[in-house]
């Protein structure tokens, strides 16, 4: 024990140095005139979460952002489901190059892919549009989700299939009635994957998305931030927590699913 | 052939419009003057863009602050402190794994804004860190005299799950045997490290530097809100130069110029990477 105490000393520095960040904003959301310093009182209320649950400042924000990161969820896995079955069944020259692409395409930073997608959108009278919000942040999202898809998929037999086959069912008769219904925890895992990592994205929806009531927390959060002098930040940090926790829940649910270790990072190991 | 492929074809005209259309247009932007004050003229310009670039001082030196921030928060903090945590956690108990890990993971799971802002109260002139510090008599206002440091230290903050994660992963991978054999042999701890450990894990020590840096070139989000790339342009990374020059000065010809330059960078990294994993599966 007392050789393995500096191990346990340095594991607590790391999760102390860890913790810090998130002090402030645990401690500013439950005292009310909360400012930017470290001083606290002993006056703990929920007026900050209070205060700010109208539709203007809470409901109509995170209801967008269900709206587009679930929205861009579902499209994601459904086209996705689609692409990774031939990839997943037939072994092909065509499917491996297509599968190249799409690994090389999760590469790509998507920041840079936003002005070209910005001058497009404002082309086509497309800007301040939810579902061109959406369809946007789905095809950015594909590449990974196929990737991962195909990789749930590959673990689903064929040979289940192949009585299907022999009885005459189509492609889509197969996917839906036999690889399905075997990989709901791979399909829960995409969408929840996409649902996540959209919800917090903030780059996009604050390019496209000019109307403050169309626009998701992720933005609505940075503006209330940036009106500087004016910020009333212990109600900043109760909207902080709102938007972050139905994030951490998820990943929580996900690591459940993935059975306690994190395997999405195997999936990227390839 | 063509027919088993159909399934695809959703995501094929998803990506083609929304994703390769926008940067085969963004070669094509990058050659002309195109700007957002609603001029209809559009002119050809050449490569007038990118020379412009080459002699922009503000560009060249957000693509140093961008090769720092990559360095300084990838490559040395994430991967680094990422291996070493994963090291310290090896073979320690279920309650200490779950309490260091979680922190961990939620600080990588908070969405960015929200980490940004986090990490902007933590380094405000009367923020936490000062308060802590104070009793050693170092307070100053972080954010603006250490910028960048304060930009990288939250990015490895908020990125060190990943690589964690990765080796984590990898680590588990390697036979206790081998280790404890050399243990017998009278290898130090170091010597395990340098000689066993880390040879066993070199191809994921590669790959997640490739993903950490593809990850990290384009990150926007973090430093706008913490720094605005200020004071000044003291901590203007490339994305944040290139979003003023699209979105604020209205230079879309060269700020798709820049976005193309970022593209070639990200997709090279992207092919060193695909190699990488190739080379795993031969």
């Amino acid at each position: 024990m007392i050789r393995r105490l500096p191990v346990y000393l340095a594991l607590a520095v790391v999760a102390v140095a860890f913790l810090l960040p998130f002090g402030w904003l645990l401690i500013a959301s439950v005292q009310p005139g909360a400012a930017l310093n470290a001083d606290i009182t002993w006056e703990v209320s929920a007026a900050n979460f209070t205060d700010i649950l109208d539709a203007d400042t809470v409901f109509i924000p995170m209801w967008n952002s269900f709206v587009i990161s679930g929205g861009t969820a579902l499209l994601t896995v459904l086209v996705a489901v689609f692409a990774a079955y031939p990839l997943s069944r037939y072994r092909t020259s065509f499917g491996r190059s297509f599968l190249f692409v799409i690994l090389f395409a999760t590469g790509l930073p998507i920041t840079a892919v936003m002005v070209p997608v910005y001058a497009m959108y404002s082309r086509f009278n497309l800007i301040d549009s939810v579902p061109a919000t959406i369809a946007f942040m789905a095809a950015s999202s594909l590449p990974f989700a196929v990737w991962m898809m195909k990789n749930f998929m590959d673990s689903v037999p064929v040979s289940l299939e192949e009585a299907a086959w022999t009885d005459g069912a189509g492609w889509f008769q197969s996917l839906r009635r036999i690889v399905l219904p075997l990989m709901v925890p791979g399909l829960t895992v995409v969408l929840i994957f996409t649902f996540v990592l959209q919800w917090g994205n903030f780059f996009v929806p604050f390019i496209l998305l000019l109307s403050p009531e169309k626009q998701p927390a992720s933005v609505t959060i940075y503006t209330f931030f940036s009106q500087y002098g004016q910020v009333a930040y212990g109600q900043l940090a109760a909207f902080s927590i709102l938007y972050t926790a139905p994030v951490i829940l998820l990943y929580s649910a996900l690591s459940k699913v993935l059975g306690g270790a994190f395997s999405l990072t195997g999936a990227v190991k390839g | 052939m063509l027919r088993r492929f159909t399934p695809l074809l959703p995501a094929v005209a998803l990506l083609l419009v929304f994703f390769a259309g926008p940067m085969l247009w963004s070669v094509y932007t990058a050659f002309t003057d195109m700007a957002l004050t609603g001029s209809v003229s559009v002119d050809f310009v050449g490569a007038d863009n990118f020379t412009r670039m080459a002699q922009d001082p503000a560009f060249l030196h957000s693509l140093l602050l961008t090769l720092v921030f990559v360095v300084g928060s990838a490559v040395i903090g994430q991967n680094t402190l990422g291996l070493l945590i994963a090291l310290l956690l090896r073979g320690r108990g279920r309650a200490s794994r779950t309490v260091v890990t979680g922190l961990i993971i939620a600080a990588w799971a908070v969405p960015e804004t929200v980490a940004g802002f986090c990490w902007y109260a933590f380094l405000y002139r009367t923020g936490t860190l000062n308060q802590l510090l104070q009793h050693f008599g170092v307070q100053q206002n972080w954010l603006y005299t250490t910028p960048m440091l304060a930009v990288i230290l939250a990015n490895v903050w908020r990125g060190t799950a990943f690589s964690m994660l990765v080796y984590s992963a990898a680590l588990s991978d390697v036979p206790p045997e081998l280790v404890e054999a050399a243990q017998v042999d009278g290898a130090s701890a170091w010597q395990r490290l340098r000689h066993i450990t880390l040879p066993m894990i070199r191809r994921s020590i590669v790959s997640n530097l490739m993903l950490i840096t593809l990850q990290t070139l384009a990150a926007f989000g973090l430093i706008y809100v913490m720094t605005g790339g200020g004071p000044g342009n003291a901590s203007q990374t490339t994305p944040l130069y290139m979003y003023q020059q699209s979105f604020k000065f209205y230079q879309l010809g060269y700020g798709t110029a820049m976005a193309l330059v970022l593209l070639l960078i990200g997709g090279l990294f992207s092919l060193i990477y695909l190699r990488l994993i190739k080379l795993e599966d031969g």
